[in-house]
């Protein structure tokens, strides 16, 4: 009996820091993986990082500015649109959506969630790139638009669900057209988690590669044009990484140590504004 | 949700507006659809099925089978789920039966900051870090002694189907993770208690009672993390080796679907610009069915878990 229980309590044992183990290892390669960016992208971490254009190889020096710029402005592009249909298309699901119509749209935006990005990149290639026979900021923001989209969709109506009934029919009950009770009550009572997911959206595409390769395709140089090909910041470490020269492969470790900065700022203030609901 | 007021013009204009950015939505993917068909109808024409089964992709006789790319998909990605899976089960057993209670919070988070790393800061890291780790100490030495197994069969370059799947299996781990440790979540707590105080370890109770419960969920959670590991392009592109081979060693450099969309795609034209749409069309139409599996075997489970069973 004695020895039973021992045994018992031996693979109790034994299973619990089998499980332990099986949690270090998955958080490891976060750890390595910020090691690695640190001391790699520390090490050229320097100022004219983010004000130089990309020098030659060989040629000391050099920045990334020109990837930080168009990223912010292809960011920005794909926003401008995208937020207001998500959040307009997440208002209708969540406060008008039921029937035949609204399963469909909910469909779609599954699919689309779903879609691998490279797939967008087809897209905005076959729309813009086509029709307009050259590569463009224009291009890039309509493909990151079709990752953004579904995203946000899908937040909005999460967080407009969580408002209770009870909050809109005080309004109406009030006579507030309905109209108003949905933007000035029920959407003003999510906004911080409509906000969170609009955040957590944004630095998703900001780190997006695949859309970009064939649509904005990058650009040594600055670009004010966004009829033009734009460089980006995932496309700089992507091509510097694949890139034969020791130099470049330091400037993809810093760039990537920039993108990562800005990607986990954005998330930390996302998570921010939710948790300070609560 | 909302209750209806009947006719206020203003109320009406404002449904009907959303409604129009709803179907904004639909329609984008309806045409997402359509376009990649209508791009990808002259070599569905030219190859037919022939495309799924031809091992050749040769742009100078404009000749193109999927072949070889399909198969590094379906093996990098069978790979990322062989290591993933028992990973992501067993943290997420440890994090939700046996972690102390501080310690919950700070090792789910760290697990879904994973999730949002940009895929091409793994490719960096997979190609300088994680492929001279595994050539030097892992595939080097397999190959030296087990060789002889075709799987194991040098020569040994880095990159490799191998490396792939590993780099994706590290990134679609917070998915199943979260994923699983929502499935758990479900079962009901007096069931746990009943097997603890009848004397049971807290393994015989998480063997018992998450081996009856949860197996179709983490069924499930396996099919979202294979949904997400075949249209991964970015770190497969820049650890896969790109060669359009098929093979059966682990250790040969291999292809993927996206990551010969990614290469080939801004400089091709003609057929292989269409071949590449049809490969691209593929992955949508995998992708799709794959995520709605999952999400079918998701939602049963639920619906079981509500019942209480």
């Amino acid at each position: 009996m004695g020895t039973i229980a021992f045994r018992r309590k031996a693979v109790d044992r034994a299973m619990k820091w089998a499980f332990f183990l099986c949690a270090f290892l998955v958080i490891l390669p976060l750890f390595l993986v910020f090691f690695d960016l640190l001391i790699k992208g520390g090490k050229e971490l320097r100022w004219t990082l983010l004000t130089d254009l990309p020098h030659p190889v060989g040629e000391p020096g050099g920045g990334i500015a020109n990837g930080i710029a168009g990223t912010f402005v292809i960011t920005l592009l794909t926003m401008a649109w995208s937020v207001p249909v998500a959040v307009m298309c997440g208002i209708y699901l969540a406060e008008y959506g039921r029937g035949k119509f609204a399963s469909a749209v909910r469909f779609a935006v599954d699919t689309l969630t779903g879609v691998p990005s490279i797939i967008m990149g087809i897209f905005g290639y076959i729309l813009i790139v086509l029709p307009m026979k050259r590569f463009s900021a224009w291009a890039g923001a309509a493909a990151l638009s079709m990752i953004f989209i579904p995203v946000v969709v899908r937040t909005t109506e999460d967080m407009l669900r969580t408002v209770p009934t009870t909050v809109r029919e005080a309004a109406l009950a009030l006579g507030i057209e309905q109209w108003k009770t949905t933007l000035y009550i029920t959407v003003r009572t999510a906004s911080a988690g409509i906000l969170t997911g609009i955040l957590l959206a944004m630095a998703r595409i900001i780190g997006e590669t695949a859309p970009l390769l064939f649509t904005t395709l990058g650009n040594q140089f600055w670009q004010t044009r966004l009829d033009q090909p734009m460089a980006a910041m995932p496309l700089q470490v992507f091509s510097y990484a694949i890139s034969p020269y020791e130099d470049w492969h330091d400037k993809a470790w810093a760039g990537a140590l920039v993108l990562i900065t800005m990607v986990l700022l954005i998330n930390i203030v996302a998570r921010y504004l939710t948790r300070e609901k609560r | 949700m909302a209750t209806r007021t009947g006719s206020n013009p203003k109320d009406l204009a404002f449904e009907k507006a959303s409604a129009v950015f709803a179907f904004a939505v639909l329609a984008l993917t309806v045409l997402l659809f359509a376009v990649l068909l209508r791009e990808s109808m002259p070599a569905l024409r030219k190859f037919g099925v022939r495309f799924l089964v031809s091992g050749t992709w040769d742009p100078v006789a404009d000749q193109y089978g999927a072949l070889p790319f399909i198969y590094g998909t379906l093996l990098s990605s069978f790979l990322a789920i062989l290591i993933a899976v028992p990973l992501s089960v067993g943290a997420a057993i440890f994090i939700n039966e046996f972690a102390p209670q501080w310690l919950k919070k700070p090792v789910s988070f760290l697990a879904e900051l994973l999730a949002a790393i940009p895929s091409v800061i793994y490719g960096l890291w997979g190609i300088f870090v994680l492929v001279p780790i595994l050539r030097d100490y892992l595939m080097k030495p397999v190959a030296k002694y087990l060789g002889w197994i075709p799987l194991f069969k040098g020569p040994v370059y880095g990159p490799s189907v191998l490396a792939a799947g590993w780099l994706l299996s590290i990134m679609i781990v917070p998915f199943i993770l979260s994923v699983s440790r929502e499935v758990m979540a479900t079962v009901p707590q007096r069931q746990k208690e009943a097997v603890l105080s009848l004397g049971g370890t807290r393994w015989e109770m998480i063997r018992i009672v998450i081996g009856q419960h949860c197996i179709p969920g983490i069924f499930g959670a396996t099919v979202l993390g294979l949904g997400r590991a075949l249209g991964e392009t970015m770190a497969v592109t820049m650890v896969i080796g790109n060669r359009p081979e098929v093979f059966l060693s682990l250790f040969q450099q291999g292809y993927s679907m996206a990551a010969v969309i990614a290469n080939e795609f801004a400089e091709a034209g003609g057929l292989q610009l269409s071949s590449l749409i049809l490969i691209g069309l593929l992955l949508f139409l995998v992708t799709l069915v794959v995520n709605l599996a999952a999400k079918w075997i998701l939602t049963k489970m639920v619906a079981r878990a509500s019942r209480g069973i």
